[in-house]
């Protein structure tokens, strides 16, 4: 590969910025209690260099409806310049020859724990559960996000493109997630996604109060929910006192919770900032989305009616073992479902599985996903996605391999907040790109190029554009076969 | 004992089993019968569970059902070689579970055998076998040694009647889960341990007697697990012992030299790195493809083409999910084989035939070839592809219905009225 050059990487740079809201590092934060959350650990991501490339031959599947034998994407400045059957490539541009390939978005996953439960899986590199209070809101997993977790480079050869690092499900309130684009780098803010909103991990069910059970509580369900409305009113509370006290602190993205403009109480000083409460106040305002971690219909019901109750949307139910029992209510919402494709049986909660369950969540039109919550299915959500596929097709279900596709890319760019910039090849959005080896939804399929805006993070064919963690180097010295 | 008792009666319900099975014909579809070439527009022929044909031109019986094939792939049933299957029901509940043999304080669980705890009704079976999945090697785990697996077919209410052998391997671990427990915190102390065991195991025969009138040395296992490990020693029933690193299963194949056991290595995550070796002992290797992370400081040499690296030295390899609940992704796990380098013929075997004849039961299992026991499957397509549909599966001689827990509940939910869908469906 040529290198860039340097007035199109500047440009790559200037394009990465203007759609974001990564914030240049010299300005200084604002102070007081009008700071918002934004505003602290910014990202320092920048695209790789890429030069205008067009990838023609193969069939591209854009994730918005088309599928085009023989077609061409054109990536110019990190973006996606043009799809179709032909497209104006400028003098000069890289040519990569796909026949016999596929072409289609990058993989994104709504639900990964890499960096946080680092690999390999010492008690050392255990970082996602701060397991010590059943409210954790105010933890925030990028600052457990270890760049060098060889998982990553993995998912990347997977065509994993960007991914949210979730929190565990320890807690009613996990605390606050990130979303990465897939990149090395040496720094969890050398990842993040521009302009991505933050998540807020919950968590239902089994987890929570097997955790806390002997520990305080909760120990029921019921315990649980207590525990989930306890915090929405504090939370609800905080906001009212910020929003008025605070100077400049703004409720844009309200939720229209009804709890918003009350007229209980007057004027005072705002609060002294608090992180728990933060992050909550930023989902009842609509600007933190909530990812739902919870298996069983009845409950995930009950957490519709207490978002219904504060004010606040669930943009993901994940796992959703038995998402298929409410999908009608779920589509009411506009919830999204983050669910696997066959995983069951572990605990009582997963029992009430069907491998139809992504499919008829998309049936029933509401938006499905197939995430990973794995480090090795995260490799492989394609293939979770054609086994979701094909479990649809068992049961009588349409299921077109655009839908299956947009399973594991433009949904999943939903239920992130980053649909307007990833999710599929359409002209305007990032180039994050993978062109296959086969059709995707082969078992046989590896991606063979990578690419993230524009530019070629990984080719299977070259060992020079391949990454490797700093975990991995000299790990086996002379480590080959004797045979 | 009780195993020899499963185990005579196991050769009888095989026996016995053909007066409820059918007359089948498979026509027209390409037959692997794994041993050998493809067969296009091949036959099968199944009577009283058995098969008795297969090719091109065979006559078929008059009074067969006939199962049209044309443009179907033929299979043998798939064997999965390493699960807990039907030990297990709910992954969290304790009491459902019976594959380990726990509060052990030796770590020594030889004379376990997990056949009286085989759930024949286990809701695991049908959601297993309708992805073609047939047969399963049924292990315990946990320890140093966990105790004595069997192999069986995915269909019966009786373990006696299920079971193919009883038990078919003793199973253990020199992985880093045991060596706290069993090595004293150290990979020495784990190997140390199991030579002592096996010591003892060889000076108890030697004078059993005399052990049970207080006149031996004491011994560091107990008298049922000392005499459960005689099988192992005299190398007629293999010993599957868990290891990943590769100096942990060369230190294994030095054991099994010392005591002239009959070993077969599950995991062996680094086993590429040691193939020469493994080759060269003829040992064989149980391995799930879908492990490429250094998820511990086993398996830092983790990768996806160890299956094909293995086999390319030479080494037997069956390919395994190593899961329960989902033991019906073992087509998966072979299909990336091929992906990673495996040739497809080879993965093929490596769900079929290999697992028969590492755990010594090609005789009736592993291939289509007449004699061998009934286990046929008919995909839509290419059987390690996922979006491959699996239309009839025939486990000896009889086709089980595509119903598992799963399906009903899919089924079920399809209707969400209430009024519907809750009541019992005639």
């Amino acid at each position: 590969m040529k290198r860039a050059l340097s007035a199109l990487a500047l440009a790559a740079v200037a394009a990465a910025c203007s759609q974001g809201q990564a914030r240049p590092a010299d300005r200084p934060a604002p102070q007081g209690a009008s700071q918002r959350p934004a505003d602290a650990f910014p990202s320092t991501y920048r695209p790789l260099p890429s030069s205008p490339t067009v990838i023609r031959g193969g069939t591209v599947m854009t994730a918005a409806g088309q599928v085009i034998p023989n077609g061409q994407v054109l990536m110019v400045n990190g973006r996606i310049a043009a799809v179709g059957q032909t497209v104006d490539a400028p003098a000069g541009a890289v040519v990569v020859d796909a026949t016999g390939k596929w072409v289609t978005p990058g993989v994104i996953d709504t639900h990964s724990h890499l960096g946080a439960f680092g690999t390999p899986g010492v008690q050392a590199h255990s970082d996602g559960n701060e397991a010590t209070n059943p409210n954790t809101a105010e933890v925030w997993v990028e600052h457990s996000v270890w760049p060098q977790d060889p998982g990553f480079t993995r998912a990347l050869e997977g065509g994993i493109t960007s991914l949210q690092i979730l929190p565990g499900s320890a807690n009613l309130f996990g605390g606050r997630s990130v979303t990465l684009k897939n990149v090395p780098s040496r720094t969890v803010q050398g990842m993040k996604f521009p302009g991505a909103p933050y998540g807020l991990k919950m968590a239902c069910g089994e987890n929570p109060k097997r955790v806390y059970g002997q520990r305080g509580g909760p120990s029921t369900r019921m315990g649980n929910v207590a525990g989930y409305r306890t915090a929405w009113i504090r939370a609800a509370d905080y906001r009212r006192r910020m929003d008025r006290g605070g100077s400049a602190g703004g409720s844009g993205g309200s939720a229209g919770s009804g709890e918003s403009g009350g007229s209980n109480g007057s004027g005072g000083t705002p609060p002294s900032r608090d992180l728990e409460l933060e992050t909550l106040a930023g989902v009842l305002r609509g600007e933190i989305l909530v990812h739902n971690h919870c298996y069983r219909a009845d409950e995930m019901a009950q957490m519709i009616d207490i978002s219904r109750e504060f004010g606040f949307r669930i943009r993901s139910f994940h796992h959703g073992v038995e998402a298929y029992k409410i999908r009608d209510l779920m589509a009411r919402d506009s919830i999204s479902g983050s669910l696997w494709a066959d995983w069951w049986g572990f605990k009582m909660e997963a029992l009430d599985f069907t491998r139809a369950n992504v499919a008829m969540v998309h049936q029933a039109g509401a938006r499905a996903i197939v995430h990973s919550d794995d480090p090795t299915g995260i490799q492989k959500l394609n293939q979770e996605a054609a086994k979701a596929m094909q479990a649809g097709r068992e049961a009588g279900i349409q299921v077109s391999e655009n839908d299956a596709l947009r399973w594991i890319t433009a949904n999943a760019a939903w239920a992130l907040g980053i649909h307007d910039q990833v999710g599929t090849l359409e002209p305007g959005k990032q180039a994050d790109v993978v062109v296959w080896s086969h059709n995707p939804f082969s078992v046989y399929a590896r991606a063979d190029r990578v690419y993230i805006d524009g530019a070629l993070i990984f080719d299977r064919m070259d060992p020079s554009r391949q990454p490797q963690t700093d975990f991995e180097l000299g790990l086996l010295p002379g480590g080959t076969s004797n045979d | 004992m009780t195993n020899r008792l499963i185990a005579a009666a196991a050769a009888a319900a095989l026996a016995a089993a053909p007066a409820a099975a059918q007359t089948i014909a498979i026509t027209g579809g390409t037959v692997h019968p794994i041993s050998g070439p493809a067969i296009p527009n091949g036959t099968v022929i199944i009577q009283n569970g058995r098969i008795t044909a297969v090719g091109a031109g065979v006559a078929i019986p008059a009074g067969a059902v006939r199962i049209d094939a044309t443009g179907k792939t033929v299979t043998p049933g798939l064997f999965e070689s390493s699960t807990n299957l039907a030990l297990v029901e709910v992954g969290s509940v304790d009491a459902s579970a019976d594959f380990q043999f726990e509060d052990d304080e030796d770590q020594v669980a030889a004379a376990f055998n997990v056949a009286d705890g085989i759930n024949p009704r286990s809701m695991v079976i049908p959601v297993t076998r309708i992805a073609g999945v047939t047969t399963v090697v049924s292990r315990p785990s946990g320890g140093l040694i966990a105790g004595q697996g069997l192999a069986f077919d995915l269909i019966g209410d009786r373990v006696d009647e299920m079971a193919i052998r009883s038990p078919i391997a003793m199973y253990g671990s020199v992985s880093e889960n045991e060596q706290e427990a069993a090595g004293g915190g150290t990979r020495g102390g784990l190997f140390m341990r199991l030579r002592e065991v096996l010591e003892d195991a060889r000076a108890w025969a030697r004078n059993p007697q005399g052990f049970e009138r207080g006149e031996t040395r004491e011994f560091s296992a107990s008298r049922l697990d000392l005499a459960a490990l005689q099988p192992v020693l005299r190398g007629e029933l293999p010993l599957v012992l868990e290891a990943h690193r590769a100096t942990d299963i060369q230190a294994a194949l030095r054991v099994a030299d010392e005591y002239g056991l009959k070993l077969i290595i599950s995991g062996g995550t680094e086993g590429w790195m040691v193939a020469g070796d493994l080759a060269r002992a003829r040992v064989p290797v149980l391995v799930k493809v879908l492990r490429n992370l250094p998820e511990s400081f086993e398996s830092l040499g983790a990768r996806y083409d160890n299956a094909a690296l293995l086999r390319r030295a030479g080494v037997q390899v069956a390919i395994t999910t190593g899961e329960t609940f989902k033991a019906f992704n073992l087509r998966q796990e072979a299909g990336n084989a091929v992906a990673y380098g495996l040739p497809y013929e080879e993965a093929l075997r490596a769900v079929t035939l290999y697992p028969a004849q590492i755990f010594g039961v090609a005789d009736r299992y592993g291939t289509l070839e007449p004699g061998k026991v009934a286990n046929v499957v008919v995909w839509d397509g290419d059987p390690l592809e996922l979006t491959t549909d699996v239309e009839h599966v025939i486990i000896r001689g009889r086709e089980v219905p595509r119903v598992s827990r799963e399906t009903l509940l899919r089924d079920r939910y399809m209707n969400l009225d209430e009024n519907v869908r809750s009541y019992r469906q005639p």
